[in-house]
């Protein structure tokens, strides 16, 4: 490596080190100084490693070479993708068990529900989601480009610098550092070094997209972009804040009341949106067609609910706060691009499931593709589901309600847990040179144990949910409330128990995942008669 | 660039391009995905039409129906409230004894307080009322400061040992041990009298010994026989039902260094016909007491 490159990268990583002891010493709160900590500690790791490399001779060769993809940063966003998700999951089996069973709060500030919360929505969310879509989107515009990714290591900044803001983020929950925005809970000094690795991203992939070799830009890129630019415009606004010291961690928004409520829902429901929806779609639009080996059914319904999503999705947050402070008007607004959404949502349901046509029997035998189609299917009932939610009247009733956990759930585990887990199976082997998975037969197991567990989960949370909303609202013939909201919170308790088994199988599901692809990289493949073929004869 | 070629299985034309190996077919836009969309963003306009929704300079426009939520909210409360409107004035006018002798009255009052105890009481005296560890159960006869129409509701009223209001109910038990007035060997004593008072197994030389203690110490409040005195809040102490427990551990700690309960004094959180109704309500679990003539 070029001497005077690393001479200026330990200079400011040294600079970085000796600013974050400074703000170790001077820092306000336990939370602000153990992440001062981390980061010096972080940048003087990196300041060995790079030590390590240092040397005067001349530039040689660079190192890889433009005509190979570097898949090599996708790889870790793989095992990252696995780890996150599996944490995640056990996060929520831990906090689904809290909610059945208090005692497992463990009186502990670290460990209370309201703590180990947001550490699972940022788990799944942005730790594990994130690093599928960052890796995906790496793997799918070079593929897509035909050109190696741009501003070459920057790629490998984009991992490193998220994986630090997911250990910064965690942290801070469990110490009790919380912005109180709900999927945006870091406080602002993360907010900023996840702006600065985002802008470093968008870098990555619209270069990729700008050096590319192919006269089109591939409708997998659009939604990988979209997502990209919308997240960070997103992030940005709803964490305009000012921190009550730089030496602390605590921040207050600038927006004040019902404004700050509907940007937070502005955020939160385009959050959704466009990590959860658009993102997870551009995954879908290259890995659907790939995997069948089939054309996508329809070029101008890719266009037509491309930009019909981006146009209406933006609109829809303030469905969140329904019968609230929020004027009428903006209600009104809330709900109706909610319903107008619903077409362009299932415009990606009918790309993804008729891009089968012709090849239908494919599912009989592959248990990937089954995983992927399956998950478009639940992706088709939670985009049904949620413009019928955004309702205001269905809304009286669901809101508030375990209804709601239930409908993000069935698009979580079901949508992105589960196209996320097929691509990671489709890749893996890819990446890592093999001819196959492991075993088919257990990525089969891993889909019926999460098809199960998804099943358990979405049906209790509907009863639960319904039946809270009805208990909340139930008045005598006298004008008396019937219930004490202790007693619905009694009722709940079966449905609670259901809905922690439903979690439990879907992480027991991952982890049959993990077993298989672990032998899958170190090359085993188990001897099994395929999948839609009789058992092997013994 | 790949040219324009019939998919051979579907017969559909490609646009021409490929990626990677992904072809498209130029498939139209499903009919009856375009229709529903349509009749999506016509539902919409509607809406937008009849609902209020476009913002303006000041304020949006009402939209055709006029509806607000904060009207709709004020409508559903108004209405409410005037359908209940006759009982809560015969609630609020007449005399407690009045309300329980008049059946339909009666039922309001007892409706009215369960949803009111559901919300405020609860959290200390259970959902079915029956107290816990601390919290007096208050489906039986025994009461602590009385189980009449008028006592519970002067305690609803003022509460027990809520300090902000003057006329609360005050019953301060010495600390016998913490401020050394009895000897741990007194204590021990008193504490297998009083084993002795409930029926419960205990020590009779101790217990003999512990009767002089409680003679001098405890009678003022609790009574010569322990049947406890209400209008002091002297819990009864010839049974074997106590606020935390009749064991002799409990009777140890209790006389060593007594707790306090504190129920808040209602009159400033409640209007003046919830109160009456949950002194009903309570009233009405099965230990109400009748007056006494």
């Amino acid at each position: 490596m070029n001497g005077y490159g690393v001479l200026a990268k330990l200079i400011s990583l040294g600079v970085i080190a000796l600013v974050a002891v400074i703000a170790a010493a001077k820092g306000h709160d336990a939370a602000y100084v153990f992440h001062a900590y981390v980061i010096s500690a972080v940048a003087m790791g990196l300041i060995v490693y790079y030590s390590r490399s240092f040397s005067f001779a001349p530039v040689g060769p660079a190192p890889a070479s433009e005509s190979t993809y570097s898949d090599e940063v996708i790889k870790a966003g793989m095992i990252a993708t696995v780890f996150w998700g599996v944490a995640g999951f056990l996060l929520g089996v831990v906090i689904a068990s809290q909610l059945a069973w208090p005692a497992l709060n463990l009186d502990l500030p670290w460990t209370t529900f309201g703590r180990l919360r947001p550490l699972h929505t940022s788990a799944v969310v942005f730790a594990f989601g994130g690093n599928a879509l960052i890796a995906t989107s790496f793997y799918v515009v070079q593929r897509t480009c035909r050109t190696r990714l741009a501003f070459g290591n920057l790629a490998w900044f984009v991992f490193w610098g998220y994986q630090l803001f997911i250990v910064l983020a965690a942290t801070g929950y469990l110490l009790g550092v919380t912005e109180s925005r709900e999927y945006a809970e870091p406080e602002w000094y993360v907010d900023i070094w996840i702006t600065l690795v985002w802008v470093a991203y968008f870098l990555v992939f619209f270069g990729t997209l700008l050096k590319r070799k192919e006269p089109h830009i591939y409708v997998a890129n659009w939604f990988y972009l979209a997502f990209i630019v919308t997240i960070a415009m997103l992030h940005i606004v709803n964490n305009l804040a000012v921190p009550v010291s730089f030496l602390g961690s605590k921040s207050y928004s600038l927006f004040s009341g019902v404004q700050d409520a509907l940007i937070q829902w502005w955020y939160g429901h385009n959050a959704v949106g466009f990590f959860l929806t658009a993102g997870f779609l551009g995954m879908m639009y290259y890995f659907v067609p790939k995997r069948v080996g089939r054309p996508v059914y329809s070029y101008r319904l890719s266009i037509v609910h491309f930009w019909s999503l981006i146009f209406l999705y933006i609109w829809a947050g303030p469905h969140h706060l329904h019968y609230t402070a929020l004027p009428d008007w903006a209600q009104t607004l809330g709900m109706v691009f909610s319903v107008m959404l619903w077409m362009p949502s299932w415009g990606g349901m009918i790309n993804g499931l008729m891009t089968l046509s012709g090849a239908w029997d494919k599912l009989r035998t592959d248990p990937v593709l089954r995983m992927m189609v399956l998950s478009v299917a639940f992706y088709g009932m939670s985009t049904f589901e949620g413009p019928m939610m955004s309702i205001k009247s269905v809304n009286s009733l669901s809101h508030y309600t375990d209804w709601t956990i239930g409908h993000v759930h069935s698009g979580a585990l079901g949508w992105v847990g589960m196209i996320s887990m097929a691509v990671v199976y489709d890749l893996v082997p890819k990446l890592w040179k093999k001819a196959d998975l492991y075993s088919n037969r257990l990525v089969n197991w891993h889909l019926w144990l999460a098809t199960l567990g998804i099943v358990l989960y979405a049906s209790a949370m509907w009863v639960s949910g319904i039946m809270q909303g009805l208990m909340w609202r139930e008045y005598d013939d006298q004008g008396f409330l019937v219930y004490s909201f202790s007693e619905s919170v009694a009722a709940m308790y079966p449905y609670y128990v259901i809905r922690m088994t439903g979690g439990l199988l879907f992480l027991i599901g991952a982890l049959i995942m993990v077993y298989n692809l672990i032998r899958t990289v170190r090359g085993d493949s188990v001897s099994e008669s395929a999948v839609g073929t009789p058992a092997l004869a013994t | 660039m790949a040219s324009r070629e019939k998919d051979e299985i579907s017969g559909i034309e490609t646009t021409g391009h490929e990626w990677d190996g992904i072809k498209e077919l130029n498939n139209p836009l499903p009919r009856w995905w375009l229709w529903t969309f349509y009749g999506c963003i016509a539902f919409a306009l509607g809406y937008m039409i009849a609902y209020p929704a476009w913002p303006l300079v000041s304020g949006a426009t009402p939209g055709l129906l006029g509806y607000s939520s904060r009207a709709e909210f004020v409508k559903e409360v108004d209405s409410a409230v005037s359908a209940q409107a006759a009982q809560r004035e015969m609630v609020k006018t007449l005399p407690l004894e009045e309300i329980r002798n008049n059946a339909d009255l009666l039922q309001f009052a007892v409706a009215g307080g369960r949803a009111a105890f559901r919300v405020n009481c609860i959290q200390c005296h259970g959902s079915g009322a029956a107290g816990g560890k601390g919290y007096p159960n208050l489906n039986d006869d025994d009461w602590l400061w009385g189980g009449t129409l008028e006592q519970i509701h002067t305690t609803l009223q003022h509460g027990i040992r809520y300090l902000a209001d003057p006329d609360t109910r005050q019953s301060p038990m010495p600390a016998f041990g913490a401020d050394e007035i009895l000897t741990p060997e007194q204590i021990n004593d008193v504490a297998e009298h009083v084993l002795s008072l409930s029926a419960q197994p205990f020590d009779a030389a101790a217990a003999s010994r512990g009767s002089t203690v409680f003679a001098e110490n405890c009678v003022a409040c609790h009574g010569a026989a322990g049947e406890g005195l209400r209008e002091f809040g002297g819990p009864r102490l010839s049974d074997p039902i106590a606020l935390y427990a009749a064991d002799k551990a409990a009777i140890v700690a209790q006389v060593t260094r007594p707790r306090h309960g504190v129920m808040p004094a209602w009159n400033t959180r409640l209007d003046e016909v919830t109160i009456k109704q949950l002194a009903i309500y309570v009233h009405s679990l099965g230990g109400g007491e009748m007056p006494v003539p």
